[in-house]
């Protein structure tokens, strides 16, 4: 059944589009997933995360571009994919006056082999609610069952839509577990997301798409070495006035300088000769601080680097 | 790590069963509203006795006499009273007639009423007889009290009919709308469900509830108006079963597009109402003119409608109703073909 060799790709994309009518939502993206791993598609709201994955589900066809999944085709092997993946989509309502177990027992009916459901409920830490309705679930829990159904054909891939979006901490964190327990099974996830911690924690490879395209793809540690530095220093003086960027630059163990209106930003690989040495221009320009942070690089802050805009741009 | 996999027919209909047994508004507009309706109609319009004849005689000589003489026949209730009490009596329409005492006596009526005519003959019947008039040909009276021809008895079939088309087509658009709304058809999308097993389930769960939607109003028609099954009850689950199906098929139409509640609430009004008014569900279809009985007769409801009281209440067989099931099969079949075609999981 499974002609394919363990070093296909379990997603291969090449130059996807869907148009919208007027609205290009994907405008030529590439990925490629390998098998057994944790890939995230990571962007702002808007940026084709969900188009993207649903076409790679075969949920939405693409106007031009191919698609691979597990080496196969949703054209010539439409039955067997739709066996071999699972899937949680965004903002599906499970049926509200069913309980947990037979909302899951409805799903597993679908398939032609997969987990007991109550081995599932277990999985995802819903044993103790089997017999709850589906409507007097939380939140968490409701997305716990809704990955428990993509989790009960025990799928060769897992595709995730915005997992924990709205999620509280500890509930984000419980998902986390459970995707990355799928994982060390030999499961392959794609997830989408716009949680930058999300992707770093959970990810091997990301994504970075703006606009319908991938603008970086790769481990979340080697994307943010592109940075050229580790570190990241924010700051902002009274009165707003810049200090000079060439200065900026000169200073020890600075590698680059973004400013906008307000702030200005630097990437830092020595932040402890950086920082003093921002102390002192600061004091010998006759300036004061209003504003002063350092944090390690994040994908966020490659995103911002790369588009010059947040990932979550109210 | 694998175990039985469970059948998908099964468990889609189990929960389709199970979302309107947990839904108490639902079970009490499918079961019990429709018993409540056949109630109060039933008593609303139950068969009185036709209303007695009133006569006023004039108060004076020979009135008690007159009196007498219309007080032997027990349809008439006779008041003696004066002059002008009689004029305004008469004029109101409290009594039908005014009889003058004297010789001759006088009867005064309006004769353009219907029932001052009828009071003139019934009165004029009585004088004649009480002053020893002798009939000159013999006549034989045959009372009959046909059950079936009650208004409750054309009311019964009717309900059953539109119960049979509401649940069909609420039930079955509602929660395929809810479930496309919610998203749901397009997470169904992505599994292996068999989209014909889906659509199938709604219709098998509609035929679980169906012998105790149609049973509750039988039963309870019998028991409390003895309103009768005069042709067999297989006939009669035949109809309502094709009824049944024939309605799950325009209910799936309706919902094959739609994308919120409200959109196929409006939908299933301009498809029901109509069929509520025309087909002959509170009042007979035939009231409407000529020219539109063509359309009328090919409505789905005014089909099913016919068929069942032809089992209950002309007794027919399957056979003579033929025609009847054509069209409901035809509606059937139809709404359920282009409803698959059109049908959207998104």
């Amino acid at each position: 059944m499974n002609s394919v060799t363990p070093t296909t790709p379990a997603v291969r994309c090449r130059g996807l589009v869907k148009r919208y009518d007027q609205v290009v939502a994907v405008n030529g993206l590439d990925i490629e997933v390998r098998r057994g791993e944790c890939f995230g598609l990571l962007g702002p709201n808007g940026a084709g995360k969900t188009t993207t994955i649903e076409i790679i589900q075969g949920l939405t066809p693409p106007d031009q571009g191919e698609v691979h999944v597990l080496g196969l085709t949703w054209a010539k092997n439409e039955r067997e994919l739709r066996q071999r993946m699972g899937t949680q989509l965004q903002e599906t309502k499970l049926p509200e006056k069913l309980t947990v177990l037979e909302t899951i027992t409805l799903f597993r009916s679908f398939y032609k082999k997969g987990v007991p459901a109550v081995e599932v409920l277990a999985k995802v830490g819903l044993q103790e609610k089997q017999g709850a309705w589906v409507n007097k679930l939380s939140g968490g829990q409701r997305q716990r069952l809704a990955v428990a159904c993509a989790l009960v054909c025990d799928p060769d891939i897992l595709f995730l839509d915005e997992p924990t979006t709205g999620l509280d901490p500890q509930s984000r964190y419980q998902l986390w577990e459970i995707i990355q327990q799928f994982q060390a099974r030999g499961g392959t996830v794609v997830l989408t997301t716009h949680y930058m911690e999300e992707a770093e924690r959970l990810c091997d490879r990301v994504a970075i798409v703006d606009h319908g395209k991938t603008i970086a793809q790769g481990p979340p540690q080697e994307l943010i070495a592109t940075l050229g530095a580790e570190h990241v220093v924010d700051f902002a003086l009274e009165g707003g006035g810049p200090l000079d960027e060439t200065v900026l630059l000169a200073l020890p163990g600075v590698t680059g300088v973004h400013t906008d209106q307000m702030k200005t930003r630097l990437t830092v690989t020595r932040p402890h000769e950086a920082m003093p040495a921002l102390m002192n221009l600061v004091r010998d320009q006759g300036a004061t601080l209003t504003e002063l942070t350092t944090h390690r690089g994040t994908l966020e802050d490659v995103f911002i680097a790369m588009t010059g805009r947040h990932l979550r741009d109210e | 790590m694998s175990d039985e996999s469970p059948s998908a027919l099964k468990q889609l209909t189990l929960w389709r069963v199970r979302e309107f047994l947990r839904e108490p508004e639902a079970v009490f507009w499918v079961f019990a509203f429709p018993v409540l309706l056949a109630f109060a109609l039933g008593i609303a319009f139950k068969n009185r006795g036709p209303d007695p004849v009133s006569v006023a005689v004039l108060d004076g000589p020979g009135a008690p006499a007159i009196r007498q003489a219309l007080a032997a026949d027990p349809t008439v209730v006779v008041a003696v009273i004066d002059s002008a009490e009689a004029r305004n009596r008469l004029r109101t329409g409290r009594v039908s007639i005014v009889v003058l005492p004297g010789s001759p006596v006088v009867l005064r009526f309006d004769s353009t009423r219907a029932e001052s005519r009828l009071a003139r003959l019934v009165v004029t019947n009585a004088l004649q007889e009480a002053a020893g008039r002798r009939d000159v040909a013999e006549l034989r009276e045959q009372r009959v009290h046909e059950v079936g021809s009650r208004y409750i008895d054309f009311l019964i079939p009717g309900l059953l009919g539109m119960n049979i088309m509401g649940t069909g087509m609420w039930g079955i658009g509602f929660a395929v709308v809810k479930a496309r709304s919610g998203k749901l058809l397009k997470r169904f999308l992505a599994s292996p469900m068999s989209k014909s097993q889906y659509l199938f389930s709604h219709i098998l769960a509609r035929l679980v509830f169906l012998a105790l939607e149609v049973g509750s109003v039988l039963l309870f028609a019998w028991l409390v108006f003895r309103v009768p099954v005069r042709g067999s009850l297989l006939a009669l689950t035949l109809v309502v079963l094709l009824g049944a199906m024939a309605f799950s098929g325009v209910g799936l139409l309706v919902a094959s597009r739609s994308k919120t509640v409200e959109g196929v609430s409006g939908l299933m009004n301009l498809v029901m109402v109509p069929m509520w008014i025309c087909s002959g569900v509170f009042f007979s279809s035939a009231n409407f003119p000529d020219a539109v009985q063509p359309i009328i007769k090919a409505l789905p409801l005014t089909a099913l409608n016919n068929a069942i009281r032809g089992v209950m209440i002309d007794g027919s067989s399957l056979v003579q109703m033929l025609p009847l099931l054509a069209i409901v099969t035809v509606w059937g079949v139809l709404s359920f073909g282009v409803a698959l075609k059109l049908f959207r999981w998104r």
